[in-house]
């Protein structure tokens, strides 16, 4: 249906996320853009979240899709309002997360002259967006937008820019939104080959060691069901990337946690010695294969992907599967019809769940990350949406919290970015309301998007952020002990970190600071009665504890450590 | 091993710079490109010669695909095809030399296209390798200047239509 009436671009927009069920738009305004934040000011059918940087609203909003499996919304100025949200687009685009991020742009004929505020936004995120457009013309917005939703939605999802000049949205034309969308260079194959999805059922009936290897496109595309009936039916070990936790409950005998270099050692053991891996939406990357020629030699692989540039990319597999890893499994479970015998298998991965299981000191009196994410885990029984940042604490987390769901865990993985958990955790508090919202951060995760405190006290947002406070930027500090002749550069934070209890008070929040592992229950049961706010506990950890087991960058399963070769050494 | 890969892309706005974003971003190598329109206005084709080994060439093909504005991805190597470059080649022209630079341009059944009292331009078409040999044999002359086009190049045959979908499936 066209409208009777022109529209101005700006109505055009918001026309187009009504109809796109936008239900947040994570934003800040700014000169290129004052012309739709003038029609915002009508806007009932969406709330605005102001960020106090862009970069946030591009991880509030990743959180938000991460959390909701819907898309993404972000709203930002020209110039440097577009180039703040491109540390956020690039970790969308990693870690494959649905985002469209709307920037303003200077007024068309001014494009090209350093006019003021203007950057070719559209040539900077083009390395680093699934797709991204200039709208040039008020007659190509609407269906421009629609584009943007189904290509940051659909395949594998990613982040889209769309660029809009500043005439663009203040002049008029006719409204019609497109009903169908053909794409004609963008066509995803959904359903994989019937024949290559046999022929790996017959495979894994015969193997005697077999293992899935799940990765976060089963979370993406909601196939956990599947991946539960086809594990429980099977009888088939599981082991998890980062992204993937979550995708099948921790808890679960058959699930042996993470694999890869801060993996589990029955896990890593595991793809070691399978003759059968079964890659579920996950991309073979460093992390997980270590040194690529060591990896997994003996198995036969079977690659499901729907994206078919990541098959073959860094492990070359055997048995490839094109499509959507939702309708492959459903398939893959319908189709086997003899389960593989894998007791012996089984028995053989708990005998090294026995030989080398996670442990960490704890009989000195001293706080430990481990203890707290353990404590966490046991406060909330695995229920919690948890965004963690980066860092020895991302890893602790992976390792000791047990996921009972996906789309709970929440943490920026490809690109490795800090700043990344309590922005993502304030956009997973709108998508999540019945279910509480933990954002763990290093003491220097925490400094780097500190900023959006404000946004969390402003909306009343009921997150826990959780500050791990080891003095150090801990994972590099191990790096650096371990590869670096403990030459501990510029990662001693120590001396000129904040007083965390006088900032979040200052931010007007209810905050505490223990390093006393008596006092963490009680804080604990503290923040997680509080539902009305946001509450902050600095936990103080020992400086020089260490992530283990550890395969280091490169290397093979091997030479995995499983503990310091030096207990004494302190720093 | 040296693929001629062709590429049909929507002949829009910021096409090619994603084809060469992709290349730089990856790591791959470009030995010549060139874009042009097609027989469908919206169309345009790049042909691109790259090099690798089969691993890596079978990821450009499939980076080439995954970019959305890219309708058809063809590695033309190995099938039978028609490879063209033109190339304008400015050569020195010392006294006496004008009969023999006209003989090569003749065998080589190139144009010239420009002439001054010191130079001479002359335009050669055909396979890169017969290039090189025109400029091989020129360059005793001294060459002053050399622009070539990168290559063109068609599948032999009938026309393939323009499928409208991607080959996705590996």
């Amino acid at each position: 249906m066209v409208t009777k009436e022109k529209m101005f671009g700006a109505d055009i927009f918001f026309e187009c996320l009504k109809r796109e069920k936008v239900e947040y738009v994570f934003g800040y305004p700014g000169g290129a853009v004052l012309k739709i934040y003038e029609h915002l000011y009508d806007v009932d059918f969406l709330k605005h979240i102001l960020v106090r940087h862009e970069q946030g609203a591009v991880h509030a909003a990743e959180g938000y899709a991460k959390a909701s499996g819907k898309v993404g919304v972000v709203l930002v100025t020209s110039g440097p309002g577009a180039t703040n949200t491109v540390t956020g687009i690039a970790d969308a685009y990693m870690d494959s997360v649905p985002i469209v991020v709307f920037t303003g742009q200077v007024s068309s004929h001014l494009i090209g002259n350093d006019a003021f505020q203007e950057a070719d936004i559209v040539g900077i995120t083009r390395p680093v967006t699934k797709h991204n457009f200039l709208v040039r013309d008020v007659k190509e917005l609407a269906s421009t937008i629609r584009k943007a939703f189904y290509i940051a939605s659909t395949g594998r999802p990613g982040p889209v820019v769309v660029d809009l000049p500043k005439d663009v949205i203040a002049s008029k034309c006719f409204f019609e939104y497109p009903e169908e969308i053909d794409v004609r260079g963008y066509k995803p194959t959904y359903k994989g080959n019937g024949n290559q999805i046999k022929k790996a059922t017959e495979i894994i009936s015969k193997a005697k060691r077999p293992l899935l290897y799940v990765g976060g496109g089963v979370v993406m595309s909601g196939s956990s069901e599947e991946l539960k009936i086809f594990v429980s039916e099977n009888k088939l070990p599981v082991v998890m990337t980062l992204q993937g936790l979550g995708a099948f409950p921790g808890t679960d005998p058959l699930s042996l946690g993470m694999l890869g270099m801060h993996g589990t050692y029955w896990a890593n053991r595991a793809v070691d010695n399978c003759d059968v891996l079964v890659s579920l939406g996950a991309r073979f990357d460093d992390r997980v294969t270590g040194k690529v020629e060591t990896f997994c030699t003996n198995a036969y692989k079977i690659h499901v992907d729907i994206d078919p540039t990541a098959i073959d990319k860094n492990v070359v597999v055997d048995l490839p599967i094109v499509g959507d890893v939702k309708h492959v499994l459903a398939e893959l479970a319908a189709e086997m019809t003899t389960p593989p015998d894998t007791s012996n298998w089984l028995a053989q991965i708990n005998e090294w769940r026995e030989e080398c299981p996670l442990s960490y000191e704890n009989k000195d009196g001293r706080l430990r990350t481990e203890y707290v994410i353990e404590r966490i885990n046991e406060k909330t029984k695995g229920e919690a949406v948890i965004v963690t940042d980066v860092g020895q604490h991302q890893m602790w987390t992976a390792q000791y919290y047990k996921y009972n769901h996906p789309r709970s865990n929440i943490t920026s993985g490809g690109l490795g970015t800090m700043g990344f958990s309590l922005p993502a955790s304030i956009g997973a508090s709108f998508a999540v309301k019945d279910r509480p919202i933990v954002s763990i951060s290093g003491d220097g995760g925490f400094q780097m998007n500190i900023q959006e405190l404000v946004t969390a006290v402003y909306n009343k947002l009921p997150i826990k952020i959780f500050i791990i406070n080891n003095s150090f930027l801990g994972m590099v500090r191990q790096w650096q002990e371990l590869f670096h002749k403990e030459k501990y550069s510029f990662t001693d934070l120590g001396a000129s970190n904040p007083d965390f209890v006088k900032v979040g008070q200052a931010f007007g929040i209810e905050s505490y600071s223990t390093n006393d592992p008596k006092e963490v229950d009680s804080l604990l049961d503290k923040a997680f009665s509080v539902n009305d706010r946001p509450v902050l506990v600095e936990f103080k950890v020992v400086k020089e504890d260490m992530v283990f087991p550890m395969i280091p960058s490169g290397a093979s399963i091997s030479d995995i450590m499983v503990k310091r070769l030096n207990p004494k050494r302190m720093i | 091993m040296k693929h001629t890969i062709s590429v049909l892309v929507e002949n829009r706005f910021g096409a090619f710079d994603r084809v060469a974003t992709m290349f730089s971003a990856k790591g791959f190598n470009i030995r010549s490109i060139s874009i042009g329109e097609t027989e469908i206005e919206e169309i345009s084709r790049m042909t691109i010669v790259t090099e690798g080994d089969d691993k890596l060439i079978d990821q450009v093909v499939k980076q080439l695909n995954r970019l959305i504005d890219t309708i058809k991805v063809v590695d033309l190597s190995t099938a039978p095809r028609v490879e063209r470059e033109l190339a304008l080649i400015k050569v020195s022209l010392p006294k006496g030399s004008m009969e023999q630079i006209k003989n090569i341009n003749d065998i080589f059944r190139g144009n010239v296209v420009d002439i001054t009292n010191k130079s001479m331009t002359i335009e050669v078409t055909g396979p890169p390798d017969k290039i090189d040999a025109a400029i091989n044999l020129l360059a005793a002359f001294g060459i002053k200047e050399i622009a070539r086009s990168g290559i063109v190049a068609l599948k032999r045959g009938e026309q393939t239509k323009i499928i409208k979908e991607k080959n996705l499936t590996t």
